[in-house]
């Protein structure tokens, strides 16, 4: 198991709460950062000042909700892509929309994978497993760009 | 300039004078002429009576050669002014005694020519035998006369008949002038009041009718035609004045319709837009909390089994079902709302093959269901791709849905032609409905089962209609009760 972390981007604490149940039942024991809106991914991602990453690994995958207060999943989406330092990080959109603008933005602004966040909770917990198993375990993570 | 382009009064006018002209000319040459004529004889026959006489005269003279007698007796002749020579021959033909006493030698014939008298060179001349009464000739007369006495009165004559030529031309000229009138201001007031009609295009003015002749009958022609013409003329107009206010009124009525039109339009644009924004926060907004209600049930039936009796896992149970299937409801009806903004693309597309997609799609799904697919080949048809695909799709799901209690389930899809158009049909011998239900099977979550019976959410059907309708067709059902049901659409 990669022993990475998995940065949670998610504003609903009741989905928070409700994925990491999903998570656990999947024996999944990483570590899960929760960051409530847009804002709070990113100075996590990038340092409070937006300087740089902090001086800690980045998370082995970030799953990311699109609607988020203050900075919106797509704009964070850019924000990752944008910066040297995060732009190979493995990012799954998790989301309740099935628009197709949004699974087209998402791509295009270079999302690794969409996912559909289903009603049924078995459906979800089953979700979650594949998840952690592929982006964890299966997926070779891109190298750490080193820092000057 | 040419004679075709004179003015008429002067054309006139010289056709008169010219023709009173030509006439007085050819008269008066002939009378002249005439008048010459009979002068000249009527001199010869003067000359010869003279002749005559003084050849009677002169027998004696001549018989005793009596010569100063001779001379005596032609110098008689002195009361004629115009005899200019006389000569008396004897026999033998010599001269024997002259007048004038004094005329020279060679201005008279030496000898005596033949008798008779004629003219030779300016002068009337004759040859007079002397003879006494039935007997032998004694000798000859010469006699020259001049003519100008022929000469004056011709002259005369002349000079006359040039004067009363020209009275007489002066006279047809005013006459002609005149008398032109007559024919010429008819047409001069014809050709004014056309040239009027013609620069000022006023068909008011008429030509005034001068007489009863052609000229008039041509006048009151004319009259008449600009008569018509004006009428005509004030027709038209008035047509077109009708003309420029009926297109200004429908020019009128179409801004408006046109304005209202927009209006519309860019209302419809807003009512899209907001039903876009709304159906996102619907797909976002709504769904989170069923999830949290769904999830957090399910936690409460793992982690509290021990303490959840069978009623109370039951209840939680449909709490989830029901969750659930709200879920479903709402993405049913979002994909309604999204096929009414949808753009439709026409594009010619192969149903058949569409059919064939869908139903191995089926057969993958659930693949302990064995379904007899009967689709017939090459059906083509023009609309859009993905939603025609969406009404294939619910259609033959819908068949392999209501089949299941079937033991031989058979799913048909082809197409019947008929009254000039094509329906393409979708038939399966499932559960059918009850033909008194029909008009219900298209309401939005209208259902015919319930849903023990079959699952659904009865906004399939809702969401073909519309897409049907926005292709422009009719889609209608037929079916009995255990017997199957064919579903016919047209596009």
């Amino acid at each position: 198991m990669n022993p990475g972390t998995i940065l949670l981007v998610e504003d609903n604490p009741d989905d928070v709460a409700l994925t990491l149940r999903a998570l656990k039942s999947n024996n999944i024991t990483n570590e899960v950062v929760v960051a409530q809106d847009g804002a709070k991914a990113l100075d996590y991602l990038f340092g409070t000042d937006g300087s740089g990453p902090v001086g800690r690994e980045l998370p082995a995958v970030v799953l990311l909700d699109l609607k988020l207060p203050k900075v919106t999943g797509m704009e964070v989406l850019q924000r990752i892509r944008g910066d040297e330092a995060t732009r190979l990080l493995p990012v799954v959109i998790l989301t309740s929309s099935d628009e197709e603008r949004d699974v087209l933005e998402g791509y295009s602004l270079g999302a690794n994978s969409y996912v559909r966040k289903p009603v049924d909770f078995v459906e979800f917990t089953q979700a979650a497993k594949q998840l952690g198993l592929y982006w964890l375990l299966m997926n070779r993570a891109p190298p750490v760009p080193r820092r000057p | 300039m040419a004679l075709r382009d004179w003015p008429i009064k002067q054309k006139l006018t010289a056709m008169l004078v010219l023709l009173s002209g030509l006439i007085l000319l050819l008269t008066s040459v002939a009378l002249a002429g005439y008048q010459y004529w009979s002068l000249r004889q009527a001199t010869r026959d003067a000359l010869s009576v003279r002749a005559r006489i003084l050849a009677a005269n002169s027998t004696a003279v001549l018989a005793f050669s009596n010569e100063a007698d001779a001379r005596e007796l032609l110098s008689a002749l002195r009361a004629d002014p115009h005899i200019v020579a006389a000569v008396l021959y004897d026999k033998g033909g010599h001269v024997f005694a002259a007048y004038p006493a004094d005329v020279a030698r060679d201005a008279v014939p030496a000898a005596p020519g033949p008798d008779g008298y004629r003219f030779d060179g300016g002068l009337l001349i004759g040859f007079q035998p002397v003879e006494e009464a039935g007997s032998q000739r004694l000798g000859t007369l010469y006699l020259a006369s001049d003519l100008k006495a022929i000469d004056d009165t011709v002259r005369l004559s002349g000079v006359i008949g040039l004067a009363v030529m020209a009275v007489a031309l002066l006279a047809a000229y005013l006459l002609s002038t005149i008398l032109q009138g007559t024919i010429a201001q008819p047409i001069l007031a014809l050709a004014e009041t056309a040239k009027a009609v013609s620069t000022r295009q006023d068909y008011s003015v008429r030509a005034p009718q001068l007489g009863a002749d052609e000229l008039g009958v041509l006048t009151d022609a004319f009259n008449q035609m600009l008569g018509r013409i004006q009428d005509q003329d004030r027709a038209m107009r008035e047509n077109a004045v009708q003309l420029e206010q009926r297109v200004a009124d429908r020019t009128l009525e179409l801004q408006e319709r046109n304005e209202s039109l927009r209006r519309n339009a860019a209302e419809l644009l807003a009512a899209n837009a907001e039903l876009d924004a709304f159906a996102y926060s619907v797909s976002h907004d709504l769904r989170a909390p069923l999830r949290s209600i769904d999830g957090f049930s399910q936690m409460l039936l793992e982690d509290y089994t021990a303490q959840l009796d069978e009623a109370g896992q039951d209840s939680l149970k449909r709490v989830r079902a029901a969750t659930q299937r709200m879920g479903i409801l709402i993405d049913d009806l979002l994909k309604l709302a999204r096929v009414t903004r949808a753009e439709i693309r026409a594009e010619v597309v192969d149903l058949s093959d569409m059919a064939r997609d869908i139903a191995a799609e089926l057969q993958r799904a659930t693949p302990e269901r064995l379904v007899e697919f009967a689709i017939t080949p090459h059906l083509q048809a023009r609309g859009d791709p993905r939603l025609l695909r969406v009404v294939l799709d619910n259609l033959l799901r819908n068949s392999w849905k209501y089949t299941t209690k079937q033991p031989r389930p058979r799913v048909e899809f082809g197409a019947i032609d008929g009254n000039g158009e094509r329906a393409f049909m979708v038939r399966d011998n499932g559960a059918g409905f009850d033909m008194k239900y029909a008009d219900k099977l298209f309401g939005v979550f209208q259902r015919l089962h319930s849903a023990a019976e079959f699952e659904g959410t009865g906004v399939g059907l809702a969401t073909v209609r519309r897409i049907i309708n926005r292709h422009g067709g009719r889609i209608w059902a037929e079916g009995a009760v255990d017997q199957g049901a064919t579903f016919y659409f047209t596009l």
